[in-house]
């Protein structure tokens, strides 16, 4: 059986937004645990385009989730290299130090 | 709003304002502070006045909010919070007094007297509470507003103090709340009532009321010093004299014994207490408490600490009255509120005085001070009489009550516990005032603060105040049937409760 | 009233960019002129809500399921009446507080905008999609707030909750996008009929990843890593924002799913909060009793009280229990934010943060440490603060239901909130060593933090209105 198009948007979104997940938890430098934040973000939208194509029109209301979402991850993806780039020249250190107490 | 409902409100406003008024002036202001203290105290005993000649005559006072859906904030005056309502405006003018002239160039008095006022709001809202839930409340609060009384020397040895006395009045706090609110689930209410308000409800829910007693009375029980909840008294010692005799005669300890009376008598209802077995362990356990607390006074040194199990030893005969089943006993218990409360205040406030004149903080280093401050020593002496119930003291009358009360409710152990409790009383108290009158006094006292005057042998507001108890302690004694005397209002109460009249 | 609903939003993002506008520090007074106006604003609406009932209100005219939607019942009313009535006094201490020249207080306005904006737009929101928009607003508005102005340790804590406010929403967006799989429409409204017991696997999926993500933003335990280092090491006014309100926004959002939509499934699931809650009560009480910095102590206090809030989900088949939660987040905002206020005060003068430090406070800081104190009281649950009607109706509803533990764990949380509360207030009444200087604070620090504390307190009085507000309006 094939699968279609939808389940395949839909299980590799999946996977991507797993990836994503467990990049930010576990990796320790910071440059690229943003990275996997946006690999998380990709999977979520993936899946959203992938419901948006399930009819013969595609649906818009998912495609503007998208839209929406891109912008949101756009705008954290760059307070957050704001940030790095702060405690970069703050401390020089690219991971978080220990918190203290 | 009527009269009748805003007379409680003006009755913790009368020093709830002051309260307020002395944090808002600075620490030099100290006629005006002195003038608020006195002026709140004295209006505080008008509206007493009015009140009790209203009651009297069968006027009802009393007001109520709603707090929450079903839950009131409820205040009303009734004969048995008068009786506590007027010991404490009573006695608060007379430690107002003492405090003024104790705390004479000390430092902090806005904090002290600040925190004073609202303990005694206090204990007012305790006396007119209408329901647990507002008891509760004010119970708390008089925890709260007396801790910075406690702490206030600010030394370590007045930190530790205040964390033990924290510990215990918070834990007892936990517990009363379970309990009312478990009352309040199974009841849908918790006002007081005379003889009780619990006897409708099914036996299915005896077991849940027993345990409800024992959180309710544990929870009082510990401000009532009730064994073996007792332990933060002593601790507590370490603030200063107008604080010890406030919390020892007025606020705390009563506040304790007051709930207990109000639980036993009022939510319970006498005879069903007694119908639920619940009487029984409660005078065991008083009667643990008196005998304890009378040993233990015996092996302390330290004058104030004496003092301090001498009182969770008194108070326990307010506990052990109200769990003796029958009026008389009843009666006995009431009659030592307001006795124990006048007898241990001058006691207090003579330790106070002996620390502040001479330096005098233990029981050995008080050989003769009889000869140097005798008038002090004289209300000490009438004092400690009226402890060891002496006849012709208030202490006395207490006796006989009690004793009579547990002859009629065939508890005659309890009559020995009282006379166990007589002798030790006596052991502890004759020998301080035979070293006070008959041992020559030391070459120096410890620290002579305030040197003598002529009669004056300290400063007239340390001494007034325990020599008008003192003479108070013996009025009770040589006239108990005179009508406006505390006995009468002790038998007032006792009849409606158990709702029968008792003869004189 | 539609205008009213309006206002609430436009008005904050108004002044926020006014106040990015005027430069850095500038934007105080605009601030505190529109957020009297937002009281009264929040005001109307709560009484509006009170008589009418609920609101709705298609924006440009375009309904769901398109367009946006924004619907006030009694709960958003209560919520933006908090909202409003903790931010006014929090903009009046902040503009005393920040210095003209203070690194951080150069942008503190236009993020505060943005914020109380991102707040009120959320309360107002009826769609999900709206609520992770709004989400994020509030989200990053409050990590620009922890890091503004500030060294290694602030901005490192300002990456730990920007992680963990992206993971959360990103969890969160991914559940509605399976909501919107299942049922192709993402109103509120419409979704509650659709969603029964019987909802495909898919919707079991979303519900426990908009939780997970939810209880990260609140801190839930274990969630509630990023929250000490967050709160604090920012400046008292930020902590005292995001303690008492942002971390109840995503509780509110919880709430809403959990008792709206996804309220036939939740109840297999409703000890799971519970435990967790009591999980924090101990865990975060712990912590504060060892705590050695003041502000460390009250932002694990924080976590402490957030496990009050999730003590109730056993319980919702009875009213009393929501009464109970809304009480506890009324209660808990506004000492949090008088504590927060009275903390920044006391480091202010002292030039220093360590609890052991707070020696004599009391003679020098009399207000400020009065302030404390009332806090503390509404944290522990003592009469006559509103903390103690909410412990009242968590106990009351407890046993009408026969949790006895539930009961057990709110009695003794009060006594482990006793235990740090009088650490520092025994430790503020020592003598005050010889030589201990105590700068001047501007006396509108103080007596906003007063002002905070005390209304915890009075609310106790009067919890009737506030259950009615509540209970209005579906």
């Amino acid at each position: 059986m094939i699968p279609t198009s939808g389940t395949i948007f839909a299980v590799t979104g999946a996977m991507v937004f797993a990836l994503g997940v467990a990049g930010v938890v576990l990796i320790d430098h910071l440059l690229r645990r943003i990275l996997a934040f946006n690999l998380m973000g990709s999977g979520i939208f993936l899946i959203l385009v992938g419901l948006a194509q399930r009819h013969d029109v595609p649906d818009p209301v998912p495609q503007a989730m998208v839209l929406t979402g891109i912008v949101v991850a756009v705008a954290a993806t760059a307070l957050a290299l704001a940030l790095v780039r702060k405690l970069h020249v703050l401390s020089g250190r690219l991971t978080l130090p220990e918190d203290g107490e | 709003m009527t009269t009748n409902e805003w007379l409680p409100l003006a009755v913790l406003a009368s020093s709830l304002m002051p309260g307020l008024m002395i944090f808002a002036l600075p620490e030099s202001r100290v006629g005006l502070r002195t003038l608020l203290n006195l002026a709140g105290a004295l209006a505080k005993l008008a509206l007493v006045v009015i009140l009790i000649a209203g009651v009297a005559a069968g006027e009802r006072y009393g007001v109520r909010f709603a707090v929450l859906p079903g839950v009131d904030l409820a205040f009303k005056v009734d004969a048995l919070g008068l009786l506590f309502m007027t010991l404490s405006t009573i006695l608060w003018l007379l430690t107002t007094l003492y405090a003024i002239g104790y705390l004479e160039g000390a430092p902090h008095r806005r904090r002290f007297f600040g925190f004073f006022s609202l303990c005694v709001t206090a204990t007012m809202g305790i006396s007119m509470a209408a329901n647990l839930f507002t008891f509760f409340i004010f119970y708390e609060l008089l925890t709260l507003s007396t801790f910075p009384l406690v702490v206030h020397r600010g030394t370590g040895k007045a930190m530790r103090g205040g964390t033990i006395y924290l510990a215990y009045t918070l834990a007892g706090g936990t517990a009363l709340l379970t309990g009312i609110v478990w009352l309040n689930h199974l009841l849908g209410h918790t006002e007081f009532a005379d003889a009780g308000i619990l006897a409708g409800l099914g036996s299915e829910h005896a077991g849940s009321l027993k345990i409800i007693f024992v959180l309710l009375i544990a929870g009082v029980g510990v401000k009532a010093a009730l064994f073996p909840l007792h332990g933060w008294l002593p601790q507590a010692m370490v603030a200063p004299a107008p604080v010890s005799a406030l919390l020892h005669a007025v606020a705390v300890v009563k506040a304790g014994a007051f709930g207990i009376v109000r639980i036993v008598d009022e939510i319970y209802g006498p005879e069903f207490a007694q119908s639920l077995g619940l009487l029984q362990p409660l005078a065991v356990l008083a009667a643990i408490t008196i005998v304890w607390g009378s040993c233990r006074a015996l092996f302390q040194d330290d004058l104030k600490k004496r003092l301090a199990f001498s009182t969770v030893s008194q108070v326990s005969y307010i506990t052990l009255g109200v769990a003796i089943f029958g009026p008389l006993g009843t009666i006995g218990g009431l009659v030592h509120l307001v006795h124990q409360g006048i007898m241990k205040i001058t006691l207090f406030f003579c330790a106070g005085n002996y620390a502040e004149t001479l330096g005098i903080h233990k029981v050995s280093e008080m050989n003769g001070v009889g000869r140097r401050m005798p008038l002090t020593t004289l209300a000490f002496s009438i004092g400690a009489l009226g402890m060891m119930g002496v006849p012709l003291t208030a202490g006395a009358i207490s006796k006989i009550w009690l004793s009579d009360g547990a002859r009629a409710a065939g508890m005659e152990w309890a009559v020995w516990v009282l006379w166990t409790s007589s002798l030790l009383n006596a052991a502890y108290f004759l020998p301080i005032l035979w070293r006070a009158w008959t041992r020559p006094a030391p070459l120096a006292w410890p620290e002579e603060h305030i040197p003598a005057r002529s009669w004056r042998e300290t400063a007239l507001l340390l001494l007034l105040p325990p020599l008008f108890t003192a003479a108070a302690t013996v009025a009770a004694g040589l006239f108990p049937d005179a009508a406006a005397t505390p006995l009468a209002w002790a038998r007032l109460i006792a009849e409606s409760e158990y709702q029968m009249r008792i003869a004189p | 009233m539609t205008a009213v609903l309006i206002g609430l939003i436009v008005l904050p993002l108004a002044w926020a960019t006014l106040a990015f506008l005027l430069g850095p520090g500038r934007g105080a007074v605009p601030a505190i002129v529109a957020l009297a106006v937002q009281l009264g604003l929040a005001a109307t609406l709560a009484h509006g809500v009170s008589v009418d009932g609920a609101l709705v209100h298609p924006v440009g005219g375009w309904g769901a399921p398109l367009g946006i939607e924004l619907a006030a019942d009694g709960l958003s009313a209560a919520m933006l009446l908090l909202n409003q009535a903790i931010a006014l006094p929090l903009a009046i201490y902040a503009r005393a507080y920040f210095a003209a020249d203070d690194p951080a207080g150069r942008h503190f306005w236009p993020l505060a905008g943005f914020l109380v904006a991102g707040l009120n737009a959320l309360f107002l929101a009826a769609d999900l999609f709206n609520l992770y928009v709004t989400l994020e607003l509030v989200g990053l508005a409050a990590v620009g707030l922890v890091a503004a102005g500030g060294g290694t340790q602030q901005v490192a804590a300002a990456l730990r909750y920007l992680f963990a406010t992206l993971l959360g929403s990103g969890a969160y967006l991914l559940a509605v996008a399976l909501v919107y799989g299942a049922y192709g429409t993402v109103s509120i409204a419409t979704l509650l009929p659709l969603v029964t017991a019987e909802a495909p696997r898919l919707i079991l999926i979303a519900g426990a990843l908009a939780g997970i993500g939810l209880a990260l933003k609140t801190a839930l335990f274990p969630f509630h890593f990023w929250l000490p280092p967050a709160h604090g090491s920012a400046p008292a006014p930020v902590s005292a924002l995001l303690s008492a309100l942002v971390v109840k926004a995503s509780f509110y959002l919880i709430l809403r799913l959990w008792l709206g939509p996804f309220a036939p499934l939740a109840a297999a699931a409703d000890w799971l909060p519970a435990t967790l809650g009591a999980a924090a009560i101990f865990w975060g009480s712990w912590q504060a009793i060892r705590a050695v910095k003041l502000k460390r102590l009250i932002a694990y206090s924080t976590v402490a009280q957030l496990g009050y809030l999730f003590l109730i989900f056993p319980l919702l088949a009875q009213t009393g229990a929501l009464q109970a939660g809304v009480m506890q987040v009324f209660a808990h905002g506004l000492a949090k934010a008088g504590m927060f206020a009275a903390a920044g005060v006391i480091i202010k003068a002292t030039g220093q943060d360590t609890v052991a430090g707070l020696a004599g406070v009391v003679e020098r800081l009399p207000v400020t440490l009065f302030a404390f104190g009332l806090a503390g009281m509404t944290l522990m649950g003592l009469p006559p603060s509103s903390g103690f009607l909410a412990k009242w109706l968590l106990i009351e509803a407890a046993l009408a239901q026969g949790a006895w533990i539930i009961a057990i764990v709110a009695l003794a949380g009060g006594l482990l909130a006793a235990i740090y509360i009088f650490r520092v207030l025994r430790q503020a009444f020592l003598l005050a060593p010889e030589g201990g200087d105590v700068a001047p604070v501007p006396r509108t620090l103080e007596w906003t933090a007063f002002a905070l504390s005390a209304t915890s307190v009075l609310l106790g009085l009067r919890g009737v209105e506030l259950m009615r507000l509540v209970g209005s309006g579906g």
